[in-house]
């Protein structure tokens, strides 16, 4: 088993810490994990993505040109890596702020409105968490006692009373994530 | 018990510095190296090992510091990157006169100049071929994962002391920030005075009544005895080329084409040797793991049995000419490579292996 | 030779060259202020009984070979980096006594960096100064340190203040930093002025061992080879010329 992601979106969403989050979970798990953040002046305030694989065997490269999954939180980074995911692969992605909608006909297109879904639930910070829900929702490659494993991991002792809440939109984005279905 | 944890490269040698009972870091923020120190300074090892940790005025300052801190005996250590690492390169060649053990990290970034802060490998000639004045060597180890990063630490040390001479831990940004699971080792007491005075008796650790006192210095007034101290130089790089190679290969065994490359570069190109075996092209990789010594006889070797090599690194082409005279015109040898803070993908390389060896 | 041999006994020993100097030549110019500096450290590393805890850092300069002259272990710093190295030195060895010995390019210009900011962290270490306004050892060029209107090989119609700005008193700088403990400016052209800057080594020293921060002792002194002058005609240029610019005594005493 081999997942690789792309997480993209714009610095200060959660992206980094989301794919931290989910490659702890991997080690938990008992995977060989890698997180490679592009790193740099895009951070601030620009688009940040990260590349995060799963893997039960060793991995070879951290750096990727194409991905079973691209999990899109903005639309810079739809038109950037809409057309690196495989064919057959899995495209995740916000509608908030999208103005092109995916168009391939030849991969799987999940759609998770998390942005107005943490807002309905006045916890703006577990934005990332409900897209990370939504994620393990469509591929469960880690299970989410891994996942809280993973949270407490990367989250710094003082604020590990916040994982419950995190939890909670985890489940969420669970539920309200759909299939978008261009071909079916 | 050893430890698993999830952590960048620059962490990683944050972390294995602090178990391998280093004495001393001393270092300046540049980007993309800063999480050492940080790392150091959020880990607070002055108050559990008593290593200390201090932030320089100046790559300068810290380099010179490491140089006081290596005639004491002691194990101390910086790094950099690029733009950092070149202001270093006095201080380096003093070590290398002097004849003093400590350890380098260069993460590297783009260049020439301030040049980007993304990943680049453009200071393999400024690193093996002397970027200081003078005829001298640094020991060289490209690591090529976190858990090198982590594991080199120690091993640089044990080089850097049984040659007496400094050791480069030559990264760069992909390695120093990307995440990867990480088995630390178990904590190491750092040396006593009495350990260092009994093995390392050139230390400057106060002269006492019973030796003639020690003098660490790279002056030398007379030609005749400069000459002579680097004939000793030379016998000694002679003897870690002859002992210290270290390499790695993949899938080289049915290999009728060969990737040389090294750190994050050679993490690209084995997923390009699975993307190329897939296509049935027979391609094996050569990854040096010391860039010096570095590995000319296996490539040598290969030189007998592959049709031609690509040297893949990020960097307008530097290692392939190491290459080259290792091969010796014996078959073509190409090199590829995104720079300048581009990284080539593992696709990108099979392709160029297809366009530059294969197809012509 | 009888009458000799029956003076020289134990107690008619009125002065006797302390053994931390080694019996290497001197290499510094006949009237050159090096040697007395090197001697007046020696005694007071033989006085305190800190031979054996001492390391030294000499410069690059006309002390570059200074490790020839005193029997303890010394290393040699790049040019200008000599606070850099005592930094490391000292903090891995805090119980060892650590003093740089540098010029006026070594620690004024070239290692200005280095030089501020050990004082600034207050290192527990002290910095020996020879201050004698010009760069000895490559052959009389203009120093951070040249008075105006004073030839050097580099400025040989004088220094010229509109060109090459005032001369540096880095001395007061440094005592304008809390981490210095003792700033004090100092001679050794006269017999009285020896006594004084031996004295003000041994407080440098004493200082160290009561960790309180960084000591500066400053000579003001002669290059008659540089300055083109006989020896006491160089003592008196100094007197003349550089102590109205860099007055002698305490700047800074905690």
């Amino acid at each position: 088993m081999k997942e690789e992601i792309i997480i993209a979106g714009f610095g200060g969403q959660g992206v980094l810490s989301m794919g931290k989050i989910l490659a702890y979970s991997g080690v938990m798990q008992d995977m060989e994990v890698s997180w490679m953040p592009a790193y740099g002046p895009e951070m601030r305030g620009g688009t940040a993505n990260v590349t995060v694989i799963l893997s039960e065997d060793r991995i070879s490269s951290p750096i990727l040109h194409e991905y079973d999954t691209a999990i899109i939180l903005n639309q810079q980074s739809m038109d950037k890596f809409e057309n690196d995911v495989k064919p057959g692969g899995t495209l995740i992605y916000d509608g908030n702020g999208i103005t092109r909608h995916p168009e391939r006909t030849d991969i799987n297109i999940y759609r998770v409105d998390a942005t107005d879904e943490a807002a309905r639930m006045h916890a703006v910070k577990t934005f990332n968490m409900i897209v990370l829900g939504g994620y393990l929702e469509v591929k469960p490659i880690v299970k989410m006692e891994n996942v809280v494993a993973g949270l407490k991991k990367s989250l710094p002792e003082r604020h590990h009373h916040l994982i419950p809440m995190n939890e909670k939109a985890i489940t969420r984005g669970g539920e309200v994530i759909k299939e978008v279905s261009l071909v079916k | 018990m050893r430890e698993l944890k999830l952590m960048k490269g620059n962490e990683a040698i944050a972390e294995a510095a602090i178990r391998a009972g280093v004495d001393g870091y001393f270092g300046y923020p540049i980007t993309p190296q800063s999480e050492v120190m940080e790392t150091l300074m959020a880990e607070q090892p002055w108050k559990t090992t008593g290593m200390v940790v201090l932030q320089a005025e100046s790559e300068i300052a810290s380099i010179n510091m490491v140089y006081g801190g290596a005639g004491c005996g002691k194990r101390v250590m910086t790094s950099s990157s690029s733009p950092g690492m070149s202001l270093m390169q006095e201080g380096i060649t003093y070590l290398a006169g002097a004849e003093l053990p400590c350890v380098v990290v260069n993460v590297v970034r783009g260049g020439p100049g301030l040049g980007t802060i993304q990943p680049a490998q453009s200071d393999y000639f400024q690193t093996v071929k002397g970027g200081g004045h003078g005829d001298y060597k640094l020991i060289t180890l490209a690591p090529a994962s976190v858990q090198e990063m982590a594991d080199f630490v120690e091993d640089a040390f044990d080089l850097a002391f049984k040659y007496r001479n400094p050791v480069m831990i030559l990264s760069d940004g992909v390695i120093g920030q990307m995440m990867e699971k990480v088995e630390l080792k178990e904590f190491k007491p750092r040396w006593t005075m009495e350990h260092i005075e009994e093995n390392y008796p050139w230390a400057t650790t106060g002269k006492k009544k019973d030796r003639a006192k020690n003098i660490i210095t790279s002056v030398q007034l007379e030609a005749s005895v400069q000459e002579a101290f680097n004939h000793k130089l030379q016998a000694k790089y002679k003897a870690v080329e002859e002992n210290e190679v270290l390499f790695e290969e993949v899938m080289c065994d049915d290999a009728e084409y060969l990737i040389v490359a090294y750190g994050s570069s050679a993490r690209i190109c084995q997923k390009s040797v699975e993307i190329a075996r897939e296509k049935g092209i027979k391609v094996g990789m050569l990854r040096p793991i010391t860039l010096y010594p570095f590995p000319t006889q296996p490539i040598q070797k290969y030189a007998e049995k592959v049709k031609g090599m690509l040297s893949v690194e990020m960097s307008a082409g530097q290692m392939v000419e190491d290459v080259r005279l290792a091969v010796n015109g014996k078959v073509p040898v190409e090199h590829f490579g995104r720079f300048g803070g581009s990284v080539h993908s593992p696709g990108e390389v099979v392709e160029a292996l297809e366009q530059k060896l294969i197809g012509g | 030779m009888s009458e000799i041999n029956s003076i020289i006994k134990p107690e008619n020993l009125i002065y006797k060259r302390t053994e931390v100097l080694s019996d290497n030549d001197l290499s510094y110019c006949p009237g050159c202020g090096h040697g007395t500096v090197h001697k007046l450290i020696a005694e007071v590393i033989e006085e305190m009984d800190i031979q054996d805890t001492t390391i030294g850092i000499a410069p690059v300069g006309c002390s570059v070979l200074a490790y020839n002259f005193l029997e303890i272990d010394w290393q040699q710093a790049a040019h200008g980096r000599a606070p850099a190295l005592a930094t490391a030195v000292k903090r891995l060895m805090p119980e060892k006594n650590v003093f740089s010995y540098q010029g006026d390019g070594d620690l004024a210009a070239i290692g200005t960096a280095e030089t501020i900011h050990a004082c600034n962290r207050g290192e527990n270490i002290v910095m020996i100064f020879i201050n004698n306004g010009i760069y000895g050892m490559t052959g009389g060029q203009m120093a951070p340190t040249t008075l105006p209107g004073m030839a050097a090989s580099t400025c040989p119609a004088g220094r010229d203040v509109s060109h090459d700005g005032e001369p540096i008193k880095i001395s007061e700088i440094l005592a304008q930093l809390p981490g210095t403990c003792y700033v004090t400016r100092q001679s050794v052209h006269t017999a009285a002025n020896v006594r004084k800057t031996k004295k003000a080594l041994r407080k440098a020293f004493e200082n160290q061992q009561a960790n309180k921060g960084t000591s500066l002792v400053e000579v003001v002194s002669n290059c008659n080879s540089g300055w083109k002058m006989t020896p006491i005609k160089a003592n008196e240029w100094m007197e003349e010329n550089m102590f109205p610019y860099y007055p002698l005594g305490d700047i800074k005493s905690e």
